[in-house]
């Protein structure tokens, strides 16, 4: 029998970059707030020490800093014709477990959405015609706009220390920025960090083939920062060790370095850990929820009360809980009803490999330090004639030389043996990598919902993902992918090594952990399960963070947007909390 | 007996729902005087720090029961809330006084100098009496104290007249008129309540003061730096201002507090108030400092070697040049803390870690991992030698022994 | 601030695992012992310094592992090849840990061979990978060569190893890709990862490709375009034991991440000081 629990006035599923966000802000609004993480309590302090972090094998390799599949995984086939089986082994992506969620151990790649990524239909529709967007393709626009989102943005990158270079502030053209983003109303807080030779060498190539290239905007610091709460963080050293690691000096962004040490001090703020949510519970009619079931690690089971119920976990773990706790209508691609569980999308990323002629010590590296060029994202170009709607960027990305599984190793290199050994002994040291980072549509067959054959350590089916690439995400890629080629010729190098993306979406090779979807955000009811400031359309005081909100994924990371989203939503809470009712009358 | 009634009587206010914070007034106000003189008590017992010994670790506020080391023992802190049989309920003003100042407890038995009462003699009667009126409203804790553990002969309190006659001044503090009152208030604050000398002074064997005031002192296991004048080791180079910065939100350009410094300026210094903490400031800048040494040069190999540690271990903070990171981690380089006479902050830091305190001006606690599981006692040696002596530092040379000696400490430390 | 939790760190269930993985334990759908708290392995205990005393393979598969991987990585002039790095030394201590007994990793039946996309599932271990697919690879040379891989010469190995990788020789329920891909990625772990893994001894693996080991200021050098990073090599070893105190702190306040992986190399000396290039490396601004 759940022992039910004293009641609380928000509870926050997880503890990562969203709740801790949530929590910040509503805490200071005078609210008591609890969230309850799965995984366990993590540091800087001993957890990411400096004495034993850069381990590539312990954390990266056998990955040691993600969820298990044990405890946690799904379901996942391209088609719905097909079997789904379970994703035994992490690749494609890597979810977290433990406080501060994967804000340990990202990149730091940190964007803004561009203007017409919020508007993707109808700007398409306007500019290429309503037949540009085949009838398989469920794009939607999001319900909110850049210009309403910019605050946020500014609010989010002035919380983590961001290291850039502005590209359009109010509207003026800044030189040595993106020409193509939104207008921002300032600068970045930090300088952007020190270039590397693989940055120098892709800034100047990408120049000479005609691009705009502008330094990575990076959550590494390029100085010690004292952010907008008065946390202090160090300076970024290039260690090599970023992405799939936590941050040993306290320069990477992450909850732990920005917003925990003035959150866990305030008396209305708890956590707890070790602590899985299974069920959202609503009340009888189904227009309120009224707290959380959670099984704690020696599997008791407590019903946690709360005024709000906000939703912070993992993009695609969102929509389990949903999908299990039966909120929502779950969608069926036959009928193309529903709604919990529709467009999910994910990004299309491919490779070029460079070998340089000049030494490039790709292992001191940051996990945003990068150069850049946004002239094929969006709908910075005109698309007409191409085949597709969308696009990416292109970027030089050194992120480290970490010697088992950074390699970039050009065409031919045998495979294992004496060539191959010779082929990492010439090019270990000369050899780095361009990513096209491609945006995904949202596809009728793209979507998630309960599997019918596996369940999880709780009994609750596992998870299902159905999703697979489609023409319009291959021949983007390609387009990418030729032009990175471009500018890898005008490197000087000794042999280069492009690698579209091709054929079925695998889920075994590492691509990105920028899962989206499920629980879209919108205008519409009918094709969203939040509405524009992220508050569930049926149940009021039911929210959802995160990138499970994403009605598809343009060419970016993630994180930048649902920083800002986070802090958006928060504001619209604190409306809630003062007047309890639906923000948007449907 | 009036005094518990109102206690009692504010405890059912208290259950009632009134929101708690750690420690709480209990006792409604019954005059304006009264009130002044809780707060008044409040503010000093911060600047004494009174709560930090009395509280064990996880134990309740100023309930006792925190292992203090001595060379001689372990001494267990008393329960000084206001319970009446196993706290200090049933003391006077008078005889609160005559353990602040005489050492001397309501049984008449010696108090064991542990308790600072060398320092706390200096103060006022009527700021003792403050401070037991605000311990009165402190929540009550029904907890026996636990006897000390010394061998003997320190097991017997007598011997504590012996050493009250060799060591103890008993006199209240005493203005200089030639002093300014901001330089008499610091001097108060820093040789009264705030007992700085009980860590910063040099204690002989027998733990009475030796050598010259506050010129430096083993705190514990570690060496508590001089606060006198001193180019390398001392206070020469910090301004004023700096002081005040230090004390208030735990660092400034020259140091971080760590290890029992990080827990005083967390639990105490960082709520003094602004002219106070200028007047402690202003106090100790006139305070002299110890011979300059000059240590003999460290040998090439132990500075190669340190050197070659300090790159691998050190650099992803402190940076090559040793310049630290403005307003994240110290420098190493022209550190009073890092050249102080005797090494033992140093090495304990990077054997076992360090915590900068979390102040309100400053909330992070950024920390410093523990080294000692990855450094033998042999580089720790070379390598603190190799810090005390580079970016023109100058400091002797850490034996192993010393090293080992204090790792063994660490392990050994009573919780 | 609520404590950070502690890593259950230390227990074995060295017995259980050992049961699980016999010769003939490969049964679908099986309850693997999966808890976290699984570590040590067959060989009993936790490391011990720089051993290279059996922990999970026996005689017969430790020479096909050393022959296999010798192959793989060969010795030769650019220098030390897998087996000189302790390679097969790694991949013992691997399987013989969590890595070896799939801890962690989702192994519910039913299991169904899937499409590439799907990726790995198979109902084995690691470690019965290994126990299943030298058997059949040392059967299937016997009876075609006429002796197991490890007596083999060289080229005959080689020509082995390229039909495993195609897929070409038929190991039962292990397609033999599958059998040969996990041999090669664990042959590049031991080779390249830190040598408190007990593999890249002496630091072979980084010394091939001129990687100086974990350090973590680089920002006084990135700025120096095209010049080599001359430092001597360095491991996250420091002279402890056990890899499980790293970040142990002696008064037991700061615990590290666990030492299920231990395996000590030998002392890395800051008296001799050779830099990637050859260099004795100068005393620098003392």
């Amino acid at each position: 029998m759940a022992k039910k629990l004293p009641e609380v006035d928000v509870v926050l599923v997880g503890f990562g970059w969203t709740a801790s966000v949530i929590a910040q802000e509503l805490t200071e609004a005078g609210a008591n707030v609890l969230a309850l993480e799965r995984g366990g309590w993590r540091d800087t302090v001993p957890d990411f020490s400096v004495t034993h972090i850069q381990d590539e094998l312990r954390y990266a390799v056998r990955k040691q800093i993600f969820e298990e599949t044990q405890r946690s995984t799904l379901a996942f086939r391209n088609r719905p014709d097909q079997l789904a089986l379970p994703m035994r082994e992490l690749g494609s992506f890597l979810p977290a477990a433990g406080v501060g969620g994967a804000g340990v151990h990202w990149n730091g790649q940190n964007w803004r959405f561009l203007p017409t990524d919020f508007l993707v239909r109808s700007h398409n529709e306007q500019r290429y015609g309503k037949k540009a967007i085949p009838a398989d393709m469920t794009i939607q626009d999001w319900g909110i706009t850049y210009e309403q989102l910019e605050p946020y943005y500014d609010k989010w990158e002035y919380l983590c220390g961001i290291s850039g270079k502005a590209g359009n502030i109010g509207g003026k053209i800044q030189p040595g920025g993106n020409p193509f983003e939104g207008a921002r109303r300032r600068e970045y807080p930090l300088p952007p960090l020190k270039r590397c030779a693989a940055t120098v060498l892709f800034d100047k190539a990408a120049r000479e083939v005609g691009l705009h290239p502008f330094p990575a905007p990076a959550a590494n610091t390029s100085k010690p920062y004292v952010n907008s709460l008065g946390v202090q963080m160090g300076q970024c050293t290039f260690c090599g060790y970023c992405e799939w690691f936590g941050c040993a000096n306290y320069s990477k962004a992450s909850p732990q370095s920005t917003i925990l040490p003035v959150l866990l001090k305030k008396d209305n703020f708890s956590f707890r850990t070790h602590c899985s949510v299974v069920r959202v519970l609503t009340d009888s009619a189904g227009k309120r929820a009224t707290g959380v079931v959670y099984v704690d690690q020696d599997g008791k089971e407590y019903i946690q009360p709360a005024q709000m119920v906000v939703l912070c976990a993992f993009a695609h773990h969102n929509v389990h809980l949903l999908l299990v706790s039966k909120i929502g209508s779950p969608y069926d691609p036959a009928s193309q009803t529903g709604v919990v569980g529709r467009n999910y999308a994910y990004q299309l990323s491919s490779d070029v490999n460079v070998t340089c002629k000049e030494r490039l010590n790709p292992f001191m590296g940051a996990g945003a330090l990068g150069q850049v060029v946004d002239d094929f994202n969006g709908d910075n170009f005109d698309h007409t004639g191409k085949g597709f709607i969308g696009g990416g960027y292109i970027a030089l990305w050194n992120t480290g030389g970490r010697p088992i599984l950074q390699e970039y190793l050009p065409k031919g290199t045998p495979k294992w043996g004496g060539g191959w050994k010779k082929a990492l002994h010439e090019d270990y040291l000369y050899s780095t990598h361009m990513q096209c980072h491609g945006g995904m549509m949202s596809y009728r067959n793209n979507y998630l919902d309960l599997d019918p054959t596996y369940t999880d350590d709780y009994g609750n089916p596992l998870l299902r993902l159905t999703f697979d690439f489609y023409d319009n995400e291959h021949a983007m890629s390609k387009f990418l992918t030729d032009h990175a080629t471009d500018i890898a010729k005008a490197i000087p190098n000794r042999g280069i090594n492009s690698k579209p993306r091709k054929g079925h979406y695998s889920i075994v090779p590492y691509q990105t952990t920028h899962n989206t979807g499920g629980a879209a955000m919108g205008n519409d009811p009918r094709t969203s399960f939040v509405n524009p400031f992220l508050q569930s359309w049926d149940i009021p005081n039911l929210w959802v963070m995160g990138s499970s909100v994403f009605p598809q994924n343009p060419g970016y990371n993630p994180t930048g947007t649902v920083g800002a989203l986070a802090f958006w939503a928060a504001d619209a809470m604190k409306r809630y909390i003062r007047n309890p009712q639906p923000l948007v009358q449907t | 007996m009036n005094r518990r009634w109102a206690i009692a009587g504010a405890l059912l206010l208290a259950s009632a729902g009134a929101a708690v914070a750690a420690v709480q007034v209990y006792a409604p106000t019954r005059s304006h005087h009264a009130w002044t003189s809780i707060e008044t008590g409040r503010y000093l017992a911060r600047a004494g720090d009174c709560e930090a010994c009395h509280t064990a670790e996880g134990g309740k506020p100023y309930a006792g029961g925190r292992p203090v080391p001595t060379p001689f023992g372990i001494i267990y802190s008393t329960n000084i809330t206001p319970d009446p049989d196993t706290g200090i309920g049933a003391w006077s003003e008078d005889e609160f006084y005559r353990a602040m100042h005489d050492g001397i407890d309501k049984k008449g038995e010696r108090l064991y100098p542990a308790f600072p009462y060398p320092w706390f003699t200096h103060m006022t009667q009527g700021d003792v009496d403050a401070i037991k009126d605000y311990l009165d409203t402190v929540k009550p804790v029904r907890q026996v104290d636990r006897a000390p553990e010394l061998g003997w002969p320190f097991s017997m309190r007598s011997v504590l007249a012996v050493w009250d006659k060799l060591y103890l001044d008993a006199k209240q503090f005493q203005p200089d008129p030639k002093r300014s009152a901001e330089w008499n208030r610091g001097a108060y604050l820093v040789e009264g309540p705030g007992h700085c000398g009980a860590c910063h002074t040099s204690k002989n064997m027998l733990g009475g003061p030796t050598g010259g005031k506050m010129q430096g002192g083993m705190a514990e296991h570690v060496f508590a730096p001089n606060l006198g004048a001193g180019e390398r080791d001392g206070l020469s180079g910090w301004t004023r201002d700096d002081i005040v910065e230090y004390l208030a939100t735990g660092s400034n350009r020259y140091a971080t507090a760590a290890g029992p410094m990080a827990e005083v300026v967390q639990a105490s210094t960082q709520y003094l108030k602004q002219r106070d903490l200028e007047a402690m400031a202003t106090y100790l800048k006139s305070l002299e400092g110890p011979k300059p040494a000059t240590p003999n040069a460290p040998s090439r190999d132990t500075l190669h070697a340190g050197q070659a540690l300090y790159v691998d271990n050190c650099a992803g903070c402190h940076m090559n040049n040793g310049a630290g990171l403005t307003n994240a981690f110290p420098p190493l380089r022209a550190s009073s803390a890092v050249q102080a006479a005797q090494p033992e902050l140093l090495v304990a830091v990077i054997l076992d870690g360090a915590r900068s305190p979390a102040t309100s001006a400053k909330p992070s606690g950024l920390m410093m991992p523990a080294f000692g599981s990855k450094l033998d006692d042999a580089e720790v040696a070379a390598l603190t030698t190799y810090i005390r002596n580079a970016w023109g530092n100058r400091g002797s040379d850490v034996s192993r022994g010393t090293v080992a000696k204090l790792r063994n400490t660490l392990a050994s430390a009573p919780r | 601030m609520e404590p950070h939790d502690q890593i259950e760190a230390g227990q074995t269930r060295a017995t259980d695992a050992c049961a699980s993985v016999s010769r003939r334990s490969f049964l679908i759908g099986a309850a693997f012992v999966s808890s976290s708290l699984l570590l040590g392995g067959c060989g009993g205990g936790n490391s011990t310094r720089g051993s290279a005393a059996p922990r999970f393979l026996e005689p017969g598969e430790r020479n096909f592992v050393r022959a296999a991987v010798d192959r793989l990585i060969p010795a030769d002039a650019l220098g030390a090849g897998a087996v000189q790095a302790g390679v097969d030394v790694f991949i013992d201590a691997q399987l013989a840990g969590p890595f070896g007994q799939a801890v962690g990793i989702f192994m519910q039946a039913p299991f169904h061979l899937g499409d590439t996309e799907q990726g790995y599932q198979l109902p084995f271990t690691p470690a019965q990978v290994y126990r299943l697919g030298i058997q059949r690879v040392d059967e299937h040379c016997t009876r075609t060569l006429g002796s197991a891989f490890a007596q083999l010469k060289p080229e005959q190995q080689d020509k082995i190893l390229h039909e495993l990788e195609d897929g070409k020789i038929d190991l039962g329920e292990i397609p033999s890709g599958d059998f040969f891909g996990l041999l090669w990625k664990n042959t590049r772990e031991g080779f390249l990862a830190d040598p408190i893994y007990g593999g890249n001894r002496d630091f072979a693996g980084w010394k091939l490709i001129g990687y100086n080991g974990p350090r973590y200021n680089y920002l006084d050098d990135i700025g120096n375009y095209g010049k080599p990073y001359e430092r001597p090599y360095v491991s996250l070893g420091g002279t402890r034991p056990v890899m499980c105190r790293l970040s142990d702190s002696p008064t037991g306040r700061f615990r590290g991440p666990g030492c299920e992986y231990a395996h000590m190399p030998a002392k890395v000396h800051y008296d001799a000081l050779t830099t990637t290039t050859g260099k004795v490396w100068p005393a620098g601004n003392l």
